[in-house]
């Protein structure tokens, strides 16, 4: 009787397993790079309504932060300012500018602009910008350097583990109170030393159990 | 060596000899009750109760995941929209805090509404204002849920057809004009309660302009017979104030001060402030109560009389008789001479007092007797009442409604065609008014039959003045604009009369500006917005002298006592049914009946066994040929052949939440005594009506969970409380952490000042953003209040003794919840919290299995599904909204630590202060009973209160070291009567 499955069968299911297992292996290693938020989140640099350049005003204008995103201090959001303050300067400067159209119709209008959301935290997640600022952690140790930036792009992941590796060992990252927005601060010393300076002298301890920032 | 035999320590009995129970099915240990305790989920909490099978199921979460991974390759792209113009005071992600007042039936309480970007989310008490004290009641937590109501009228209604408030206007200007109405005869105007100033202004100038207009004051439960009672004894109308806080013996005749008969907190704070001990050395006051419904007064009460409404004149005429104020007193009770004598030892410093449903013979006899105490100027004050020009009565008006006389009927914040007493035959009268408006939050009963119907704005975006009882005034501040185009009454008054202002803000600033001189009155506004209230206006007190001939005079001989009474009393949850469409409010436990979603008729044991009845039986009450149908529900401690019915529930006119809830007892309710009805009919119907009440919900066994002791034990035994159940030497396998460093929070919660009210379970739900789950789900145990105040029974079943214990999660140091959670969801945090993180849940409910307090609460389903827009608008942004599949409880209010964490690290402070962190249920307690802070700190307010000896912990025997502390009741009976 003339067996069912030639001799070569067996190759080809060997191989036929093998390219399942690999390709599975595979699969789930694609997922897991995809689903990694350095890879999913970073580099997210939507277009804006309104063709709004950083590096112009922060950079060579050398606008502070604050200016601009004025809650910074006070609340758990540094905002997106109100079209008022863009009319502050651009009644004057650039007044007919094409590029202004939106912001000088919503202005007029009351109607707001619809800035598209950068730094995107899940809703669960309670980040409070004034803590931050007040512990004197830079805004570039979150956004990058806006400062150089066209088009605000994500450089960090904001997952929970980049959050926690700074939780965990705050002192690199801080600087003086009055460095905070100063984009290309560099310290004259140690970091680490100067951090720990800041961190005993303010107290600092920042929260690694789950209801600091989810409530 | 033998193994250490480790057994779960028996519960022992009180040594006071007290057994605790919640329910009579409990005192009987009956099947049903037995499931309660044994299973944490009862039967049938646990399945999915859909029609779609498991395989269906399955399916479709196949499909979605798929679908969710195609999706998730893109991210989702989110708008900021900034404001065009900026905001004065305005911070993005800040909130706001505005005073406000706001008033039930006349009673007024000042506020402070917190408000997120624009929308009020939080109602707190204003502490500077003398009917709040910085609490609020069950009603103003709940208000902020009715401004979002989706089911309030949303447009003007001309004969129940949409028309708008150009028409309106078209129509008033016209129809008003003196041309066509003359003086005004023929106009009637139908008012609720509304206390305010400027309102009375716009009012007095329109009954000015129609001198022959008549003006009716008209809430289906009002203070009106007390202010007879005065009238009777004074021979003018008079509001009477007490002061609780300086009356060191209380007498009560069915009057539920610190219940549904007063609206207002104050009575609570004073009441409470007295019942607090700091050792057995200190003194507290006495209560009395005779009242025939079981009510939370009665619960605080020291002695409690089971007295029938309808005798109540002759319970206060025995004292008085005792007092010898009266010749013999027509039926002796055996209380009343070693009452009288505890009230002469303490004149000056008692207080005695009758309910708002009592005849004003009662009240004007009272205030006899409080003259004779000499409490008149100390416990007893007195401030004047206006009455309106041309101000009819409410029988006036329906009489001259069934004659035809009334051309025009406008009905201002007021529903008479549901709440009318039913001899007056108000409902089928008020079609036969020519042309009728109603000015109402809703297009209720009457609004739904009247020829307009204009929506009314509610107080949170209105601008007004409001004046509490002792007179002071608050300027009603808006929160948000109107958002269905409501109007003030004082604006449809204004606009109906040609007013000098018509926009409800001009409406009050002038009348206030004009009062005061012109370079005074920006700054004096200001300050009056600022503060809540404006400076200097309380009234004058006054303590005018008793006519006791007159009140002697109009004493009646108390009618025969026969057959059964039937008592009526407003809602805690829907007041006069004005609050029947509020989920919030319709699913708070009634704090002695524990029933939600329902009204019933309240019988004692005794009397439902003669009329052969028993719980969820529907029963037919007759009354002079009228009748209703209600359910019955036992309540122990009920007096006999007294049968109390909370009025407001069977709404039929409605929103989608109160329509037919509960059963509307209204058509029984006479005008002449409002309050009760004797010789009433009662037989059963045979059907049966399902009933759903939270009594036996997350009981716990027979343990000694509540403890008490009369002061006079105490004294003797004063570590009484530590000793209720023996605590074996405990050890634990787990490590022990060290608590010592930092913030250590805790709380300490005294049964002697908690009166049960409810306003901490609706604080919290405004503050966690706790949803509703109906009346069907509530049955199967599903309620997700995190705070529940469970009641408890003791003594006879017939006349037992009722203690109120705020439960919520103990925030255990050894939480037996956190060593079961297989994700790691529920974990500790340095500072002592038990933490819920929702996000790592998967809803196994293994952590509510071990919860020895049975403290957690699991979203069976998303209950937050089909919001429509205006409802999201409530949710606290500082607290996640959870999703169905998750656990959830109290979490100390992290949040509010973590706000002002930040706030004092922003102000460069290291410390927080104690007291600065508030949890929403300790800042709203009218009776300050809860007190949350740091125990690490022995300053503290809630370290002191530990150390106090009648501290006790909840089930200390299973070594879960709860962090919440309870101090133990104390009750002061009279040694003569004990």
């Amino acid at each position: 009787m003339a067996s069912i499955f030639s001799k070569s069968s067996d190759a080809y299911i060997r191989i036929g397993l093998l390219v399942l297992v690999l390709g599975a292996g595979a699969t789930i290693a694609l997922a897991f790079y995809l689903a990694n938020p350095q890879v999913r989140e970073t580099g997210y640099a939507p277009l804006q309504p309104v063709e709004y350049s950083h590096k112009l005003h922060a950079g060579d204008l050398g606008m502070d932060c604050r200016y601009c995103h004025s809650s910074v201090e006070q609340a758990a959001y540094a905002a997106i300012p109100a079209t008022e303050v863009c009319m502050n300067c651009h009644v004057r400067v650039k007044a007919d500018s094409p590029l202004l159209q939106m912001v000088r119709e919503s202005y007029a209008t009351g109607q707001p602009i619809p800035w598209v959301k950068v730094h995107s935290l899940p809703d669960y997640v309670y980040f409070n910008h004034q803590a931050h600022v007040a512990a004197g952690v830079g805004c570039v140790s979150c956004h990058g350097r806006i400062d150089q930036m066209i088009v605000v792009k994500q450089v960090e992941p904001l997952s929970m583990a980049w959050c926690l590796d700074c939780h965990r060992n705050p002192a690199p990252r801080l600087r003086p109170a009055d460095q905070v927005t100063n984009m290309a601060w560099q310290p004259d010393r140690d970091p680490v030393e100067l951090g720990r300076q800041i961190a005993e002298a303010k107290g600092i301890a920042p929260p690694v159990n789950c209801s600091g920032c989810h409530r | 060596m033998s193994l250490v035999q480790i057994s779960h320590p028996t519960p022992k009995p009180l040594e006071t000899g007290r057994r605790y129970w919640r329910s009579l099915e409990e005192l009987a240990e009956t099947p049903q009750f037995r499931q309660w305790v044994e299973r944490e989920f009862p039967k049938g909490a646990s399945e999915l109760l859909s029609s779609s099978s498991r395989r269906a199921l399955l399916k479709l979460m196949a499909a979605s995941f798929g679908l969710a991974g195609l999706v998730a390759c893109r991210r989702p792209e989110e708008k900021i929209l900034p404001l065009s113009k900026g905001v004065e005071h305005y911070i993005p992600g800040k909130p706001l805090y505005y005073a406000t007042a706001m008033q039930i039936a006349g009673s007024v309480t000042g506020l402070l509404v917190e408000a997120h970007d624009g929308r009020p989310t939080k109602v707190e008490g204003n502490p500077k204002h003398p009917e709040s004290l910085g609490a609020c009641s069950a009603f103003a937590q709940a208000s902020v849920l009715s401004l979002y109501d989706p089911d309030r009228s949303r447009s003007v209604l001309r004969q129940g057809r949409p028309s708008s408030w150009e028409e309106f206007m078209r129509f008033a200007g016209e129809h008003f004009r003196p041309e066509n109405l003359g003086r005004g005869a023929g106009l009637w105007l139908l008012a609720g309660a509304l206390p305010s100033p400027s309102y009375e202004a716009v009012r007095n100038h329109l009954l000015g302009r129609f001198p022959e207009a008549r003006w009716v004051e008209f809430e289906p439960v009002s203070r009106e017979a007390a202010r007879r009672g005065a009238e009777i004894a004074f021979n003018r109308r008079l509001e009477t104030l007490f002061d609780f806080e300086k009356a060191d013996v209380i007498v009560s005749f069915d009057a539920d001060f610190l219940g549904v008969d007063n609206p207002g907190v104050r009575a609570i704070r004073e009441f409470s402030r007295r019942r607090a001990v700091a050792s057995e050395k200190d003194s507290m006051s006495r209560l009395y109560v005779a009242e025939s419904r079981f009510s939370i007064t009665g619960a605080m009460a020291d002695h409690r009389f089971r007295v029938r409404s309808s005798e109540m004149a002759g319970a206060v005429e025995a004292l008085a008789a005792a007092l010898g104020l009266l010749p013999v007193p027509p039926v002796n009770y055996s209380w009343a001479e070693a009452v009288a004598r505890d009230l002469t030892a303490h004149r000056g410093s008692s207080l005695v007092l009758a309910g708002p449903g009592q005849p004003p013979e009662v009240h004007a006899l009272i205030h006899l007797i409080n003259e004779t105490l000499g409490n008149f100027g100390r416990t007893v004050s007195f401030v004047a009442v206006e009455s309106a020009p041309g101000e009819a009565n409410f029988e006036e008006l329906a009489a001259a409604l069934a004659a035809g006389r009334v051309q025009t009927l406008v009905v201002l914040d007021a529903n008479p065609v549901f709440t009318a007493p039913a001899d007056t035959n108000f409902a089928a009268s008020f079609a036969k008014a020519a042309t009728t408006i109603h000015l109402g939050l809703e297009a209720d009963e009457t609004g739904s039959v009247a020829t307009w119907h204009v929506p009314a704005a509610h107080y949170l975006e209105s601008w007004g003045d409001l004046r509490a009882a002792d007179g002071t005034v608050s300027i009603q501040q808006p929160l948000i604009q109107p958002l269905y185009d409501g109007r003030t009454p004082a604006e449809l008054l204004a606009l109906i009369s040609g007013y000098k202002d018509q926009r409800a803000y001009d409406i009050v600033r002038n009348y206030w500006t004009a009062r005061w001189p012109a370079e005074q009155a920006e700054r004096r506004w200001r300050q009056a917005l600022h503060d809540g209230l404006i400076e200097g206006t309380a009234a004058a007190r006054q303590t005018p002298a008793v006519d006791r001939q007159r009140v002697l005079a109009a004493r009646r001989t108390a009618p025969a006592a026969g057959g059964l009474e039937l008592v009526f009393y407003p809602s805690p949850s829907v007041w006069d049914g004005r609050f029947a469409n509020n989920g919030w409010l319709q699913e708070a436990p009634e704090p002695m009946t524990k029933l939600t979603w329902d009204n019933a008729a309240l019988l004692s044991p005794a009397t439902a066994r003669r009329l052969g009845v028993s719980n969820g039986d529907v029963v037919l009450v007759e009354h002079e040929g009228r009748s209703a149908e209600v359910p019955v529900w036992i309540l122990p401690g009920q007096t006999d052949d007294s049968i109390a019915v909370a009025l407001g529930y069977g709404r039929s006119s409605c929103g989608r939440v109160g329509r037919r809830v509960g059963h509307n007892v209204y058509p029984l309710r006479s005008g002449r005594t409002p309050g009760f009805l004797v010789g009433v009919n009662v037989r059963p119907t045979g059907r049966r009506y399902r009933l759903v009440s939270a009594q036996d919900h997350h009981a716990m066994e027979g343990r000694p969970l509540v403890r008490e002791a009369t002061l006079r034990y105490w004294r003797e035994h004063p570590d009484f409380a530590q000793h209720a159940v023996h605590v074996p030497e405990l050890t634990s396998l787990y490590p022990e952490h060290q608590y010592t460093e930092g913030y250590q929070w805790g709380m300490a919660i005294d049964l002697n000042r908690c009166v049960g009210c409810n306003a901490c379970i609706l604080a919290c739900q405004a503050e966690n953003n706790i949803p509703i789950v109906g009346k069907r789900e509530v049955a199967r145990g599903r309620e997700m209040h995190w705070l529940r105040v469970d009641r408890y029974f003791t003594g006879a079943e017939e006349a037992p003794e009722a203690v109120f214990q705020p439960v919520a999660c103990m925030h255990c140091e050894k939480a037996p919840c956190e060593n079961v959670c297989p994700v790691v969801a529920t974990v500790h945090s340095p500072e002592g919290l038990n933490e819920m993180t929702y996000n790592r849940c998967v809803g196994t409910r293994y952590c509510s299995n071990n919860c020895p307090y049975k403290v957690r609460r699991f979203n069976f389903l998303d209950w937050h599904k089909g919001l429509e827009e205006p409802q999201k608008l409530v949710f606290n942004p500082d607290v996640t909204v959870r999703m169905r599949g998750v656990m959830e409880k109290c979490t100390y209010c992290v949040q509010r630590i973590e706000e002002k964490r930040i706030q004092a690290k922003a102000e460069g402070r290291r410390a927080l202060r104690d007291g600065e962190i508030l949890t929403a249920c300790q800042q709203t307690c009218p009776a300050e009973a809860i007190v949350f802070g740091n125990i690490n700190d022995p300053t503290s307010r809630v370290a002191q209160l530990k150390k106090q000896n009648r501290n006790y912990l909840m089930l200390e025997e299973l070594n879960v070291r709860p962090r919440t502390s309870y101090l133990a009741r104390i009750r002061n009976p009279n040694p003569e009567l004990a």
